[in-house]
């Protein structure tokens, strides 16, 4: 991975792709939020990484001086690549993102799920016969992009073009900026052509709703819509996969957890909250644009700020037992979807996509366990999840 | 008693409508209202309480008449 010099102190030089992070960075952060709560590090051009949940909620309130123009934390300033309404900060931001919330309110998400339920199945028909799978790159990965396709109204088979594209904007493209914008125009070309097509013959999806879509009574400029429909993709499939990854990860060395579930499947819905609080996958960033203190910490305009759900979502101030998953948590206001005005507009599509996944799964392989002889590899970067989860069944 | 949803601060977690249907929906956005004048009847008290404790925002406010 890198040349990046080894962490001494995680409070004044943390690096969030130091490998000890990406493999396990619970212990990290209980360190932090007892010594440290608002840890700094002057590399990727200076970055603050509150650990507690009020700080990380004061900050994701804050718009005035955490702005979202920025939400990648690089060595380099990467180029500028507006994905509205994440990328946006108010006033624009609501009237944009009042454009998607209605085709993902919880009544629009279950319209999907019996197509969802499809596509777990088929899955699962794949692998169930054998010794044991990757679920993450069998099953996980592969289930939103299905969905997100069914929603947007194109073939699932372009799933695969959807991950070419992340893969070229978000990994290659860190290091590569031709490989970024070899993704970036392929899926603005892709994005037109699609709404063309819905010009002369509209449809029931999302496609068509965004191409028609008006902001105070005016149409919106299409490279701003197709930017719009490129964020559904790259904020709906990683993410996702990794949640989706995370719970199969963990009911694989839980059998407690894995038989309660079996037995009682209407559980699965307080679960899925538990799991994604214990593992909630998106770390969000922001960009200091204004001076300004929080908790007494002084933040400096021009550096960034890595907004840690995940971190906020095993504060014990807030979460009894944080470090221990309890699978029937009643009380649970977890952040996993973020706080305040940039909420997760996909959290309705997420649940339904985590809880579906288990529910076709569980009575079809009650019983796994992770593979002994293979090893589990975690992402990089500020979605975490498993990317490779050897596991054997029975 | 009666639950209230702070506009201001709901951002369409969408909790609340999932753990107590009966007493809060969600407008055309995907954010939340209580039903009718937010009357909590006594069967459903447990409830109230359980939205209001699952709200990221803190949005949900029970008041006991």
């Amino acid at each position: 991975m890198s040349t990046r010099p080894p962490v001494d102190d995680w409070a004044s030089d943390f690096d969030h792709l130091d490998p000890r992070w990406i493999e396990d960075p619970y212990p990290i952060w209980d360190a932090l939020r007892a010594q440290c709560p608002i840890a700094h590090t002057g590399r990727y051009r200076g970055v603050y990484f509150p650990s507690r949940f009020e700080d990380v909620r004061a900050v994701a309130y804050d718009t005035e001086h955490f702005s979202s123009r920025q939400i990648m934390v690089r060595d380099t300033p990467p180029p500028r690549m507006p994905a509205p309404p994440i990328t946006s900060d108010p006033p624009r931001h609501g009237p944009e993102k009042k454009l998607l919330l209605p085709a993902f309110t919880p009544d629009a998400i279950r319209r999907h799920e019996p197509r969802t339920r499809d596509i777990c199945r088929a899955l699962i028909d794949r692998f169930a016969g054998r010794a044991g799978c990757d679920a993450a790159a069998d099953y996980a990965q592969e289930i939103p992009v299905r969905v997100i396709a069914v929603m947007l109204g194109v073939p699932e088979e372009d799933g695969a073009l959807f991950r070419l594209w992340i893969h070229e904007i978000l990994e290659r493209g860190i290091t590569d900026p031709a490989a970024a914008m070899r993704g970036l125009s392929a899926s603005q070309r892709y994005f037109a052509a699609e709404m063309e097509k819905r010009r002369t013959a509209p449809r029931d999806d999302l496609i068509t709703h965004l191409a028609n879509a008006q902001i105070d009574g005016k149409p919106v400029d299409p490279d701003r819509l197709i930017a719009m429909m490129r964020l559904l993709l790259v904020a709906g499939i990683d993410t996702t996969w990794s949640a989706i990854g995370a719970c199969f990860w963990h009911l694989a060395q839980h059998p407690e957890d894995r038989r309660r579930l079996v037995a009682e499947p209407q559980l699965i819905p307080t679960a899925v909250e538990e799991l994604l609080r214990a593992y909630a996958p998106v770390t969000m960033a922001r960009e200091v644009v204004k001076e300004t203190t929080v908790n007494g910490c002084p933040f400096k305009p021009g550096e960034m700020v890595l907004l840690s759900f995940p971190a906020a979502n095993r504060d014990p101030a807030v979460f009894a037992d944080a470090d221990r998953v309890v699978i029937d948590r009643r009380e649970n206001r977890h952040a996993a979807f973020g706080l305040g005005i940039h909420r997760c507009i996909g959290s309705n599509l997420a649940r339904m996509e985590i809880a579906v996944a288990l529910q076709e799964w569980l009575p079809r392989i009650p019983d796994f366990r992770l593979d002994p002889a293979a090893a589990v590899t975690w992402s990089e970067g500020t979605v975490r999840g498993p990317r490779r989860l050897p596991l054997l069944f029975g | 008693m009666k639950v209230k949803v702070d506009s201001e601060r709901c951002q369409g977690h969408a909790r609340c409508a999932a753990l107590a249907p009966e007493l809060f929906a969600l407008d055309a956005f995907g954010n939340a209202h209580a039903i009718g004048d937010g009357s909590v009847p006594a069967a459903l008290t447990d409830k109230a309480y359980l939205a209001q404790a699952n709200c990221p925002e803190f949005a949900i406010e029970v008041n006991d008449a």
